[in-house]
């Protein structure tokens, strides 16, 4: 906002009063044309603005702000809630995506930053009814317990098989380091990789 | 997050004239925004405008990471003789992703301590997102300074709460009164390879990585020397083809490096002749370690005993905090296994699911 005030310190420390006053201010300064002499720089926002985005292969239109990040777009104006919201941080990876082929976390990326890319959910990744292999693979090793985790750490795993169709046991676990099972099923998703690759399973009580 | 508008400039001049203008109270580049919009989400900062660098290219520059040899006319850098046997530089662009660098045959081949010092960083995530720039540029880990609730000295408060409170992961070095560690995994790795940012919209063209960063005692409220509207263009680095990395974590995953080191050595005739050695997460700033260098010369690269006598002088000079004196035993090992990669040699612990 033009004056400095962000709204969570404002509302913080400011009666109702000086409220209603700041915000007509703002709302002024919002619409105030660029300073004479700036050359005109192409600007998006602060208020909502119109943008397609490609999921799944399909356009979706959408009208967001700036400030929402590629996760709640998805979630909240494409309901596509395979991707889930854990740490809101890019620590975790329940929110993975694919970005023209890149493994990234939607938590941590403005939605009008995706414009012009090829997004894929974890709902992108069957045919009609067909699952993925994959996806397959995760089923037969019951690589889930709450499942919470789980359509991020598909989407990394699909990432990672796409760029390396057989990967060994500690490039999987590189791979898949940005995303976290609190549950702890992480032997048997190795299998599920190790599987959908065409790879021998790790035993079962291999150390993880 | 807070309203704000975004703004996309066509140029990183024109993104400098953004952020020096009175149009917006309080513009901040952004590139990937991993750090920006963590800073906002924690309400640290409330930016009216965030100014997105992410797919801008120096000009000139077409392809993130270029090489070339000395021959090639370059007003950068002054050559380094003494590293006769690596004679090329590497130029990558501010806004490069740190997956590209961390694979880039190219800087594999010509500094592998670049390259393996961000492909240990973070996660396939972060390193697909995350900028150049923005790694160098990134503020510290502080738990303190992340949490709006505590107004340490950084943020303009009072006091330090590291100095009482949890320090296991702050600097052994350096007299304080801030005690972080500088979050970098690239900033050493440049370090040993004489790297330079490239710069726009101020009064020089470019800056000694060992320029771009300064001690709590010269400023507090930032970590680096750029002026407002300063912007990095690209990085470049001098070729060092024996360098390594080595880091040590917890869990030698995605979590952030205890310890970790960078070294890079000229070999001649069996016999170590020039070294470079800078370890980071134990200081404010990279902290380079001269005295190691200085005992590694001369010294074979099979001559195991005085390998470790050099490297046990890591921690000279170290003043640990109450919880971290842990790590002056781990530099000594970081910079140890360190060496250990840069001469290709077998590194302990490194076999295959501990990498
Ligand atoms: C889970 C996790 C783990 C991580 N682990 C590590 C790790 O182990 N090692 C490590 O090094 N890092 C680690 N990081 C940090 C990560 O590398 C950085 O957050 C990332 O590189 C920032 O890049 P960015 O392009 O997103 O920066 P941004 O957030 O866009 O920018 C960061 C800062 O740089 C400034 N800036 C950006 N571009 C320029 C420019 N061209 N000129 C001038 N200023 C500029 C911005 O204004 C901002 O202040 C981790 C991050 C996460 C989320
Ligand atoms: S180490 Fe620095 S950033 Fe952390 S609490 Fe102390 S003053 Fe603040
Ligand atoms: S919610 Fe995005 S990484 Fe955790
Ligand atoms: S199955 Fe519960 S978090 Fe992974």
């Amino acid at each position: 906002m033009s004056d400095g005030v962000s709204r969570r310190s404002f509302l913080k420390t400011a009666g109702a009063s000086a409220a209603a006053a700041s915000l007509a201010q703002v709302a002024q300064a919002a619409i105030a044309p660029p300073e004479a002499g700036v050359p005109a720089t192409p600007t998006l926002g602060p208020d909502a603005t119109d943008v397609t985005l490609s999921v799944n292969g399909k356009p979706m239109k959408l009208r967001v702000d700036p400030a929402t990040t590629l996760l709640s777009a998805l979630r909240m104006e494409c309901d596509l809630t395979g991707a889930k919201e854990v740490c809101d941080r890019a620590s975790c990876g329940a929110c993975s995506v694919i970005i023209d082929g890149r493994l990234v976390a939607s938590c941590m990326m403005l939605a009008l930053d995706a414009e012009g890319t090829k997004i894929t959910t974890v709902e992108g990744l069957a045919k009609g009814d067909e699952l993925d292999p994959l996806q397959l693979a995760f089923v037969k090793h019951d690589a889930l317990q709450c499942g919470y985790c789980t359509p991020g750490l598909v989407v990394a795993c699909r990432a990672l098989l796409d760029k390396n169709p057989k990967p060994s046991l500690s490039q999987i676990k590189s791979g898949l380091s940005g995303n976290i099972c609190r549950c702890g099923t992480y032997t048997n998703i190795f299998n599920a990789v190790l599987e959908a690759s065409g790879q021998k399973p790790i035993a079962d009580s291999a150390p993880v | 997050m807070n309203r704000f508008t975004l703004v996309r400039p066509k140029s990183y001049a024109d993104a400098s004239g953004v952020l020096t203008s009175k149009t917006y109270s309080l513009p901040v580049l952004k590139a990937g925004g991993l750090d920006v919009l963590d800073h906002m989400k924690e309400a640290l900062w409330s930016p009216d405008a965030l100014v997105d660098v992410k797919r801008l290219m120096p000009a000139g520059q077409r392809e993130p990471i270029a090489t070339f040899t000395r021959e090639v006319s370059w007003n950068g850098s002054t050559p380094q003789p003494n590293w006769s046997s690596d004679n090329g530089f590497v130029h990558v662009a501010a806004s490069a992703l740190l997956a590209d660098v961390a694979s880039s045959p190219q800087v594999l081949a010509a500094a592998p301590v670049v390259a393996q010092s961000l492909a240990s960083a973070a996660t396939p995530q972060v390193r697909n997102v995350g900028t150049v720039a923005g790694n160098l540029l990134q503020r510290p880990r502080c738990w303190y300074y992340r949490q709006q609730q505590f107004d340490c000295l950084k943020k303009g408060g009072s006091q330090c709460f590291a100095v009482e409170g949890e320090n296991a992961y702050h600097a052994i070095f350096g007299p304080g009164p801030c005690h972080i560690v500088h979050p970098s995994n690239l900033a050493p790795a440049l370090m040993v390879c004489d790297g330079r940012v490239h710069l726009v919209g101020g009064k020089r063209d470019s800056l000694k990585i060992s320029e771009l960063y300064h001690m709590p005692e010269k400023g507090i409220t930032s970590e680096h020397n750029l002026e407002p509207g300063e912007i990095i263009t690209h990085i470049s680095f001098e070729s060092r083809q024996v360098s390594g990395f080595y880091s040590i974590k917890h869990k030698q995953s995605f979590d952030w490096p205890l310890v970790f080191a960078c070294v890079a050595l000229a070999v001649d005739a069996n016999k170590i002749t020039h070294a470079s050695v800078c370890a980071g997460a134990v200081a404010p700033v990279p902290w380079m370690l001269p005295s190691v260098a200085a005992a590694l010369v001369g010294v074979s690269p099979d001559d195991d005993a005085a390998i470790t006598a050099a490297c046990a002088k890591a921690g000279e000079g170290a003043k640990p905090m109450r919880d971290n004196g842990y790590k002056v035993q781990l530099l000594s090992v970081a910079v140890k296994r360190a060496i250990l990669v840069a001469l290709k040699k077998p590194v302990p612990g490194q076999e295959e699911g501990n990498s």
